[in-house]
């Protein structure tokens, strides 16, 4: 990895199994060839919260669809450490990152309990069709303006949704969701004063800042599309498409203020959760795993 | 995870047993610090949720101040150590999410506490903030002189759980802890 990042160092502290494991296989399905393993962090209790905890097979690839959005973004932001516009800025999208993987680390952790599967068998032994991240959270930093105009849509959307998984039927998703709205609640602040900052700062801020929302934007739609899976979901998931109209409505404001426009244009088709991806996660995967795969096992 | 019983008149944030040999176990665990704040213990914050000794067997939970937050590896070793150290040989330390921590939690003698140590304390409660796209923060008080003429540098600080602001009459910069 070409520039230690604290999200690299996040995952990893959370991480990494304690004894020395064989080689494995491309994707990594099975606990055996691990050994015994040891998560050397703070080991999540078996059960985050009173009630079953193991997931249904169904919720199980939900929480993967979350937790993978979460940890995909993270991995993202932890670039801009050492390079945003100010050491503010960097500490505070480390920080974003932080709690990204903090929520990241829970949905995996529950997520992989089923198919018993450790959150690191999940975040770095899954090829690239395994994962379930929508294309918002893959696309690239850009320009610092493209960076603020992902965490304004993404910071929008995770408040609306986790708000409502806050109320899931599924007490596990619940509890997790209501620590994590706490949280998303900052960044969604955070990106709205510099979507204002930006938007009515000099001509070049304001010109950025409409380039990166409107590169942004057909990314949007697939946050709200129902898969089959919600279906079967009833009462535990929540469905997207009822988040369309207040994620949107929570960001009118802020675009109105900022007197931008709500950009239209193409839709992205999406894909994410069959497995379909951009063309950005494939590298992304490739850096936040290597170290993983080198050296199995390892553990500092 | 066995939820210890409850003393009468303990709060939410500090839910001491009721039971003579968890309540032992619990003033212990109790002192450990948080160490990126070593002025406020565990209890201070609220993050010690409960303690149960059964036979000889312990089981402490703890809850996160942030889903992210590093320090809690610290503190679970840190109570495992102090356990340890005085006898308890089977420990498990546990993490919980709920309910989910809140500085209101924080104890009156925390606040005070971090305070002396030069760190603002949250100002008002959690709960419902308040509606509208763009947000006004109440005033924090400097720690060094009080005065309320301070404004925010960074919402994000030195760890996930504070801002950074600066006083405009002492001058000097200072954190926050943010109310969550």
């Amino acid at each position: 990895m070409s520039t230690p990042s604290r999200t690299d160092t996040a995952t990893a502290a959370a991480a990494v199994a304690a004894t020395n494991a064989p080689d494995r296989g491309h994707d990594h399905n099975e606990n055996e060839g691990h050994g015994h393993v040891e998560v050397d962090g703070v080991l999540l209790s078996a059960e985050l919260v009173e009630g079953p905890s193991v997931a249904s097979h169904d919720v199980a690839e939900y929480a993967l669809w979350l937790g993978d959005d979460s940890l995909v973004l993270a991995q993202q932001l932890g670039w801009w450490i050492s390079r945003a516009p100010e050491l503010e800025e960097d500490i505070a999208l480390g920080n974003i990152a932080l709690d990204l993987i903090g929520h990241a680390r829970s949905l995996l952790h529950y997520a992989g309990a089923e198919s018993n599967r450790t959150e690191d068998d999940l975040a770095y032994w899954r090829t690239e069709p395994s994962w379930r991240s929508a294309h918002l959270f893959e696309q690239p930093n850009g320009d610092f303006a493209h960076t603020i105009a992902r965490q304004f849509i993404a910071a929008n959307y995770l408040f609306e949704l986790y708000s409502r998984l806050a109320d899931s039927a599924d007490a596990t998703l619940a509890a997790i969701a209501a620590k994590a709205v706490k949280e998303v609640d900052y960044h969604r602040d955070h990106a709205a004063q510099w979507v204002l900052r930006l938007a009515l700062g000099t001509e070049e801020s304001r010109a950025r800042m409409i380039c990166g929302l409107g590169d942004l934007w057909p990314f949007v739609d697939e946050l709200f599309v129902d898969e089959p899976l919600i279906d079967r979901l009833d009462g535990v998931a929540v469905r997207p498409s009822t988040l369309r109209a207040p994620a949107t409505d929570a960001m009118a404001p802020v675009l109105r203020e900022a007197e931008l426009n709500e950009p239209r244009g193409f839709i992205s088709s999406g894909g994410g959760r069959r497995g379909d991806h951009s063309e950005n996660l494939g590298p992304l995967l490739a850096e936040m795993q290597v170290l993983a795969r080198a050296h199995p096992g390892a553990s500092w | 995870m066995t939820a210890a019983k409850v003393a009468p008149g303990t709060s939410v944030a500090r839910p001491r047993p009721t039971d003579l040999a968890s309540q032992r176990a619990w003033d212990l665990a109790a002192r450990v610090c948080d160490p990126e704040i070593p002025v406020l213990t565990i209890e201070d914050l609220g993050v010690l949720r409960s303690v149960a000794v059964d036979g000889t067997r312990t089981t402490v939970t703890l809850t996160p101040t942030y889903s992210g937050c590093p320090a809690m590896e610290a503190m679970r070793d840190d109570v495992l150590t102090v356990l340890r150290g005085a006898g308890y040989d089977d420990v498990t330390v546990e993490l919980v999410l709920a309910p989910a921590w809140t500085t209101d939690w924080m104890s009156e003698e925390g606040k005070a506490k971090l305070v002396t140590y030069g760190i603002a304390a949250p100002t008002g409660r959690s709960g419902v903030r308040p509606a509208g796209a763009v947000r006004l923060q109440l005033a924090v008080k400097c720690p060094r002189c009080s005065s309320l003429n301070t404004r925010e540098l960074a919402r994000f600080g030195s760890t996930s759980c504070k801002a950074l602001y600066e006083c405009r009459d002492c001058l000097e910069p200072f954190d926050y802890f943010k109310v969550l």
